[in-house]
């Protein structure tokens, strides 16, 4: 249309566009500012808390939160079954939840970038043996594959991060190999391997910053998506092991008891939730702000 | 029944964007009669396609359309409902495209497609339609119509896609029909086929035919009257001999420069080309659009709009205040 | 068309044997057999004659193999918990998931369609914006916790579905409602995107210009090319459905085959967890196989080729 000729076309406004976009992209806002005060509340855990976390008292059970006429100030979230404060596990879980996050999502990244990134750049077999790869993968069933590998080297964090490390790659290798695909063809690389620069000098300087902003999309995706399986794992008994706050184990303890308090498992399920949910607006808002036109 | 097919007055089409108002088509009037071709030229981006998409009502959802009237037969289509102007469209005034290649849908075979539009307009049964889809098909030169009929898009080249496209506007024997540069994606050869055959086809169902192109020679071959647009605007208009022998508005002459004569224009001796750029057409605009690229310009130029002036005695006008005498002396 | 279904069939096989030498040798590397078998008050000697009687002491991949040949004549081996037929086991089993998985589906597609037609129809519209809303929520609702809810307002609170088991069609519907939303989200977004795509194509501008009813053209023209990747991910999305199944089975105590997987891994009944592993594996396998055959079908330019 008649638009694109008169449109100002001007390299520097990139970043004030962005800018623009970041301000006018309310979810995103909303999204990091829960991430971040996650982030914070994990980091700070042990001086926010108000009591610690795995400190029974048997005389204390299942102390309903302070907006119930029988809770107290003393414990804002109430205890559960074995006394402990809710609000202060709620607080370490969320170290756990973003351990998990991070670390299943870094190592699934790492494998998937560099599988993604090799079958796009040089194609043929080694993208055959990809794509393979990529298709066995899909069809082995994630949280079956998990609990049986879970249950048979036993639950802890570091087995439940590898493990979901190990089958959360596809996305990653997937979208990565699409991206390379596209940048190979561009000119700068075509330009770069003329002048002879190497395979791996061509990958670092000349793919890998142009593919970074889906890989930052993809990576909240599976941050999300691993933070949702652990919870599912260990609310299964599958997972992280108490007696550590995980707050898919928090709801699996406070199942029994739902239908009388059914604020035990309201309050770790609607944690889980708020998070997940701000990580997933944070990806949006980095795809939709990255995005080279503004899309509907 | 009179011989003016369509007659448009007062056309503007403005697109709302995030900087100001894009005033891409500014007060056009247009009339195309009976048996008659109407050539729009001008270059990309003046607003041509826009001014076609508008005479269908078919604009983008944020174009704002604004006309003074619109005939059709001499009758007002202009307060037509949607509902009304979709029985007018592919019925009384067809539509061709430039992109053979991508017009057609292809989940459908080409004669699901043109039964669909009979059906639509007519009511006539499935095998009629297909008998006549098949004639029409013949009617445009593809052989093996009964074939065709039954296959996809994807399975026949540009040119003939272009000819099912022609065949399918045709079914319902419009009155008029607007053709959107149907030649550009075509090669050579077949632009020269398909173009002889729109000029016949419409020689035989006597429709008005608006052709919408950038490419003189093909207004030079195809077209009665001729209206170069530049800017949004219509800068000159009249009959084909008048534009091409007697061009009055500077940017009509700079695009005759632009054609190679055959005989005249020695090998290596370059083109003429009209330098500068097309003005921003947002927001508003005072004088003459031209002025930053014409040879000519005067002060007077751009202290107020232009407007179309008739050449004395004739049925051409054009948008420039300069004096012809002065014109004539510098080409 | 022949040409592509042998193709794709071939790396249908393939694929199939990958995954089941993987969920075997998973399994296998991961636990030994003999001392599951043998229980845990078991001497050494026991173990080693179970090891020798069921030949687990034999290199992998002739295990393997036997295994393999086995699992081709449908012998799973037997379950070490409820000491009968794995296969029979689960195909028992099947059904009760198999039902669960197409309601879900259903209601996914039932769903998210419509909504993402209608999104896109008016971009940016109230519509629009209600289904991006859902969608996000959606996507970010863990189905366990999503599933205790449900149970805790419907069940108990207001009474109107019963908690679990599976004797009546209620008790399929809140199972339903918890597997299938999960999947919504997705194909909800990518109808929109692809209806957004169709509606700016040229053939769509050309089915107006012929004056076609605009649910002609919308449901006929732009709806025919904008399911074709939906059929896809539709199939996904159900072969993912199985194995979101142990969750919501579990839950629900609903007895098929994602309930048997869970009481399966907690009892350490390996035969089972492997053939659970292979039969969902395989099922997702010729589940994508239809639905890439379905695309090519739907889609002329690959069909005619």
């Amino acid at each position: 249309m008649a638009s694109s000729d008169s449109q100002p076309n001007d390299a520097t406004s990139v970043y004030g566009l962005m800018k623009k976009r970041v301000r006018g992209h309310q979810g995103m806002i909303i999204g990091s500012l829960i991430v971040l005060s996650v982030l914070l509340i994990a980091l700070l855990a042990p001086l926010i808390a108000p009591h610690d976390p795995y400190q029974q008292d048997l005389l204390k059970r299942l102390i309903p939160p302070v907006w119930d006429s029988r809770g107290s100030w003393e414990h804002i979230l109430g205890t559960d079954h074995l006394g402990r404060d809710y609000l202060s596990r709620l607080i370490y879980g969320a170290r756990i939840s973003l351990l998990i996050g991070i670390g299943a999502a870094l190592i699934s990244g790492i494998i998937g970038t560099i599988m993604g990134v090799m079958a796009g750049y040089f194609g043929g077999r080694v993208d055959m043996i990809v794509t393979f790869m990529i298709t066995v993968r899909l069809s082995m069933p994630v949280v079956l594959v998990a609990l049986a590998v879970v249950a048979i080297v036993g639950g802890s964090l570091q087995v439940v991060i590898t493990v979901l490390g190990l089958l959360l790659w596809d996305r990653f290798a997937v979208v990565m190999r699409s991206s390379t695909l596209q940048i190979r063809s561009m000119d700068y690389v075509a330009a770069a391997r003329a002048v002879g620069c190497s395979t791996s000098r061509v990958l670092v300087t000349e793919v890998m910053p142009n593919v970074v902003n889906n890989l930052i999309v993809i990576a909240t995706i599976e941050i999300a998506h691993a933070i949702i399986l652990e919870a599912a794992l260990s609310f299964l008994g599958l997972g992280v092991q108490p007696p550590l706050p995980s707050w898919g184990l928090m709801v699996s303890e406070g199942k029994d008891m739902m239908l009388f308090e059914a604020w035990l498992i309201t309050i770790p399920g609607v944690a889980l939730f708020l998070l997940v949910l701000a990580i997933n607006l944070m990806g949006d808002g980095v795809r939709d702000i990255t995005a080279p036109e503004n899309r509907n | 029944m009179g011989n003016r097919v369509l007659s448009v007055r007062n056309l503007s089409v403005d697109i709302p964007l995030a900087d100001g108002v894009l005033h891409a088509v500014d007060d056009v009037n247009l009339h195309v009669d009976r048996g008659e071709t109407l050539c729009i030229v001008g270059e990309s981006g003046c607003g041509k396609s826009l001014t076609s998409l508008a005479l269908m009502d078919l604009l983008p959802k944020k174009a704002i359309r604004t006309i003074g009237r619109l005939d059709l037969n001499e009758a007002s289509i202009l307060d037509y409902s949607e509902r009304q102007m979709s029985d007018v469209r592919g019925n009384r005034m067809g539509m061709i495209f430039q992109e053979p290649m991508t017009s057609l849908n292809p989940a459908f075979t080409i004669g699901n497609q043109m039964v669909e539009t009979l059906r639509r307009h007519r009511d006539i049964s499935k095998s009629d339609a297909r008998d006549l889809a098949k004639q029409m098909l013949e009617k445009v030169g593809i052989t093996a119509a009964e074939q065709r009929l039954t296959q996809y898009p994807h399975q026949l080249s540009g040119g003939l896609r272009q000819r099912v496209m022609i065949a399918m506007t045709l079914l319902c024997e419009p009155e008029l029909i607007i053709a959107d540069e149907p030649t550009t994606a075509l090669d050579v050869t077949i632009q020269a086929q398909i173009l002889l055959l729109l000029r016949e086809l419409q020689h035989e169902y006597d429709m008005g035919l608006i052709l919408i192109t950038h490419d003189l020679g093909v207004v030079a071959r195809i077209a009665t009257r001729v209206a170069v647009m530049y800017a949004g605007q219509i800068v000159e208009q009249g009959t084909v001999e008048q534009i091409f022998e007697n061009p009055m508005h500077p940017y009509t002459r700079g695009l005759m420069r632009c054609i190679p004569v055959p005989g005249k224009t020695r090998p290596g001796e370059p083109l003429g080309s009209i330098p500068g750029m097309v003005p921003s057409l947002i927001g508003s605009f005072t004088g003459c659009r031209f002025a930053d690229r014409c040879d000519l310009v005067k002060e007077a130029c751009r202290k107020s709009d232009v407007a179309l002036r008739d050449v004395a005695g004739k049925t051409q006008a054009y948008r420039c205040v300069i004096d012809p005498q002065a014109m004539t002396k510098v080409a | 068309m022949i040409y592509y279904t042998i193709k794709r069939l071939g790396l249908a096989l393939l694929v199939a044997l990958t995954v089941s030498f993987i969920s075997f040798g998973l399994l296998y590397l991961s636990s030994d057999p003999a001392i599951a078998m043998a229980g845990e008050t078991a001497s050494d000697a026991d173990i080693e004659a179970i090891r020798k009687l069921y030949g687990f002491d034999r290199p992998i991949l002739v295990q393997y193999f036997d295994w393999l040949q086995r699992a081709m004549g449908g012998d799973l081996g037997k379950s070490y918990y409820f000491r009968t037929d794995v296969s029979s086991l689960i195909g028992e089993r099947l059904p009760t998931t198999m039902t669960l998985g197409v309601c879900a589906i259903t209601f996914a597609i039932v769903l998210s369609v419509p909504l993402g037609v209608a999104a896109a129809i008016r971009p940016n519209s109230l519509v629009d914006r209600v289904a991006l809303f859902l969608s996000v929520m959606g996507q970010a609702l863990p189905s366990f916790w999503f599933a205790l809810m449900l149970i805790v307002f419907l069940s108990v609170n207001l009474r109107l579905l019963p908690t679990s088991g599976s004797d009546t069609w209620l008790h399929f519907v809140m199972p339903t409602v918890v597997l299938g939303y999960y999947a919504a989200p997705a194909i909800m977004r990518l109808t929109r995107t692809g209806m957004l795509e169709v509606l700016s194509t040229d053939y769509i501008r050309t089915a107006r210009a012929k004056g076609l009813r605009p649910w002609v053209v919308l449901f006929k023209h732009a709806l025919r090319n904008a399911i074709i990747p939906v059929v896809s991910l539709a199939a996904v999305q159900f072969g993912f459905m199985l194995g979101g199944s142990i969750v919501v089975e579990t839950i629900f105590a609903l007895h098929g085959a994602g309930f048997l997987a869970w009481e399966s891994i907690t009892r350490n009944d390996l035969p089972t967890v492997q053939g659970l592993i292979l039969v969902f594996s395989l099922f997702y396998i010729v589940l994508t196989f239809f639905a890439d055959l379905l695309n090519a079908w739907l889609d002329p330019r690959i069909r005619i080729n």
